[in-house]
């Protein structure tokens, strides 16, 4: 269980997470009730039976492209992105993307390893929770980690004007 | 040069505190060593088997004298009292302590300088031409450009983890002195009708996969770079690979996808980046411009300037033209013979400094091949400067020449070294100490470095020396014709690799074959152009027994 951080306090995960075991396929593995976050792979699968839910979860990996599910992200309530390691970038991109190009509005979370020296990258691409790796002080990451730095020098998502087009 | 306004000075003391915590935290335990090692590698602070290395910025090379005398300082206090500046605008100190180091961050900012993202898999520090707003053949001046890029790289949000670091050149001068070539983006110059822009090249890189860049983009204007620039970084954070270090950096990708194809990635994905919020404004240009504009230059005739030989030498290999009369840029050479290329102690960065404030505005710059330089000199202040310089060891008249070498750390101090680097260019340097035999060699780069991972650039040396390993032994392989420049190409390897003692000699040979088959006027590389690799290879392995004749010999005895 990670520690999960919305709206910059702790927050309470109402969301379950399918994984498919060994030798689950994304075509027979049982879908839980409830709220779920989906794979990428069993939403592709299982749309027709998936889409009557009040509430969907999607999951990307860090490989999966947004492109693939671009048309369907009205459908989902949260989108979590994976990162494998810390040091795997791909899902500022896969973020920056959902948030710049395809208009996604829902939650968006990091998932993952997901450190207190990353949020403030996560933040600025357009994440809005974070699940905080255990064993990482949640008080800490929540006092400082978003706020490193006091202004930025980029257009991101968090704030689409460069610096140099808000200067006075 | 830039000044920092009130943003700038502030994220960098908001960097220091960051890193000071985030040291804190690695000592108490709650960062692991895995956690802190990027964290740290982009604050200039790499760890190895003998001492910590640290790396400190010089943003597209320009420095003012304050800001030398502080690295000055801090290599006293911090480090032995020397520093090592690199091929890429750094300032490298071999010794410091980790828990020093947020204090030097702090001393540094305090003149506005950093650490950040010297090192790590993120967007380095911009490199440009040394000459940049001084050089006579310069179309525009890239400084503006470089800064501009500096702030965009700063804390890149999307951009900080990528599959490998990220090098970019540009450059705004006919003759390319940046070796836009062989960076992951390579801008270079173009002008149509009057507009000003870039040649855009990609995946460029030496290393162990030494790989040309390829034009992704023949015309690019400047406002567009920025954005022009996240495209391709988008596609490469996206599908660069990330399962194997060694082929994870985006010259792997362009050749994998074909530049083509690669190329319809980045426009595809640019066709969303253009003329949007990045695009840079030409008050935004005109803002930083306005720090680099002309010093107050007086207006100087030209003088006489004494006969003396050596001072004549030292005039006609470290200076060059100036695009203002009266003026002349003046490279101080570290590399004075039986000195580490690229070192410089605290005492000679001090001198540096007051040369700069009483000759050249106070302000000076790093160069590519480790050489400091003074860029606005007047002419008539050239026997001051060089008898100043000469007694500090800087006016080695070698700018250019066989023994001014680009030279790596190496396994004196690298962890990664194959072979040592900095004896191999001080026993060359020894061997060709007789000057009048110097000049006659002419224009000679010679770069050595101790592994495949090319540090000291020997593919684009005219000579190479690679640093190798046999059986656990030191071995140095040759390659020849290398080049920067417009031209740019990798050197071909000569044949089996020679062992430290064998290499003055290897060098010697080689000069001579040039020496005696060179028309008037035709430089080492001319010649080599024009006979090709036969005649230096015949000369060098002359009657020494190697390929069939050794294995024959080997299976005799
Ligand atoms: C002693 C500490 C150093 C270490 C551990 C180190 C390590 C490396 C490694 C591993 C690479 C290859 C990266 C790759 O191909 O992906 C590399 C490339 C490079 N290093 Fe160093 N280096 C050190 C010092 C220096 C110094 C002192 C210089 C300048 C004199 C330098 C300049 C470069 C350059 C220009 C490249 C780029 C080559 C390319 O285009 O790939 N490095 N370094
Ligand atoms: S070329 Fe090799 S030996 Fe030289 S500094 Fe780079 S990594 Fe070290």
């Amino acid at each position: 269980m990670a520690q999960l951080i919305k709206n910059g306090a702790p927050a309470a995960d109402t969301w379950t997470t399918l994984e498919l075991a060994d030798g689950e396929s994304p075509e027979s593995v049982p879908l839980p009730a409830g709220d779920v976050i989906f794979p990428l792979a069993v939403w592709q699968a299982r749309k027709a039976e998936i889409a009557a839910r009040p509430r969907i979860g999607l999951q990307l990996q860090s490989a999966d492209r947004v492109e693939d599910v671009a048309d369907d992200l009205a459908s989902f309530a949260i989108i979590a992105v994976h990162f494998p390691k810390f040091v795997d970038g791909r899902g500022y991109s896969t973020a920056a993307l959902l948030r710049q190009r395809y208009g996604y509005t829902g939650e968006l979370r990091a998932v993952g390893d997901v450190l207190h020296d990353q949020l403030f990258f996560m933040r600025r691409v357009g994440f809005d929770s974070y699940a905080l790796k255990d064993g990482k002080s949640l008080p800490y990451a929540i006092e400082v980690g978003f706020k490193p730095f006091s202004n930025t020098y980029q257009g991101a998502t968090d704030q689409a004007q460069p610096y140099f087009r808000r200067r006075a | 040069m830039y000044k920092y306004d009130a943003i700038d000075r502030q994220l960098i003391n908001e960097r220091v505190a960051q890193f000071r915590d985030q040291v804190r935290r690695w000592k108490a335990g709650e960062l692991s060593d895995d956690e802190f090692r990027p964290l740290r590698l982009q604050n200039g602070l790499y760890i190895q088997r003998h001492a910590p290395m640290f790396r400190i910025a010089v943003p597209y090379g320009m420095m003012n004298s304050a800001q030398l005398r502080t690295l000055a300082k801090v290599a006293r206090k911090y480090d032995r009292g020397y520093g090592h500046f690199t091929t890429r605008h750094n300032l490298q100190l071999n010794w410091p302590k980790i828990e020093d180091v947020p204090e030097i961050l702090a001393e540094l900012a305090e003149v506005e300088m950093h650490a950040i993202q010297t090192s790590g898999n993120c967007l380095r520090n911009i490199t440009t031409d040394q000459f940049a707003g001084v050089a006579a053949d310069e179309l525009i001046d890239p400084r503006p450009l470089a800064e501009i890029m500096r702030q965009w790289t700063t804390f890149h949000p999307e951009f900080a983890f990528l599959p490998r670091k990220f090098k970019i050149a540009i450059s705004g001068t006919r003759d390319d002195r940046t070796v836009t070539w062989f960076h992951d983006i390579g801008l270079r110059l173009k002008q149509i009708d009057g507009q000003v822009g870039f040649t855009v090249i990609v995946g460029g890189g030496l290393g162990r996969t030494p790989v040309r860049g390829e034009i992704v983009r023949d015309f690019l204007p400047w406002q567009d770079i920025l954005s022009y620039c996240e495209a391709i970084l988008r596609v490469y954070n996206r599908y660069g690979r990330r399962d194997n270090a060694y082929k994870a950096r985006i010259k792997i990708l362009v050749q994998s996808l074909g530049i083509d194809a690669f190329r319809e990635q980045v426009e595809a994905e640019w066709a969303h980046g253009r003329g949007g919020p990045m695009t840079i404004t030409q008050a935004e240009y005109d803002r930083v411009a306005a720090h680099f504009t002309a010093p107050a230059y007086e207006a100087v005739g030209e003088v006489e300037l004494p006969v003396d030989k050596a001072f004549q030498r030292w005039l006609e290999r470290n200076t060059q033209a100036h695009k203002m009369a009266g003026y002349t840029a003046v490279t101080l050479s570290l590399k004075q013979h039986g000195v580490a290329p690229g070192d410089i102690t605290s005492e000679q960065m001090e001198i540096v400094a007051d040369l700069a404030d009483r000759y050249s505005f106070g302000e000076l710059r790093i160069s590519h091949e480790q050489n400091i330089i003074l860029a606005d000199v007047k002419k008539s202040d050239l026997p001051d400067v060089w008898q100043k310089a000469k007694a500090a060891g800087l006016a080695t008249p070698n700018i250019g020449l066989l023994t001014s070498i680009i030279c790596c750390p190496g396994g004196d101090f690298c962890d990664l070294a194959n072979a040592k680097s900095i004896p191999i260019a001080t026993a060359i340097q020894a061997r060709f100490d007789d000057l009048d035999y110097l000049f006659d060699i002419g224009d000679l780069d010679l770069n050595i470095s101790g592994c495949m991972n090319a540090c000291g650039h020997h593919h684009v040396g005219h000579i190479g020396v690679l640093g190798v390993d046999k059986n656990n032994d030191e071995f140095y392989q040759v390659t020849l014709g290398g080049r920067q420049g417009n031209e740019a190409k990798l050197g071909k390897v000569i044949g089996p690799s020679f062992s430290a003692g064998e290499m003055p000699d290897a060098i010697e040979k080689i000069i001579k074959v040039y020496l005696e088959n060179r028309h008037a006027d035709e430089r080492f590389l001319d010649t080599f152009d024009r006979i090709g690799i036969d005649p230096f290879k015949n000369r060098v392995y002359e009657g020494r027994a190697h390929g069939k004749a050794k294995t024959a010999e080997v299976e005799a005895a």
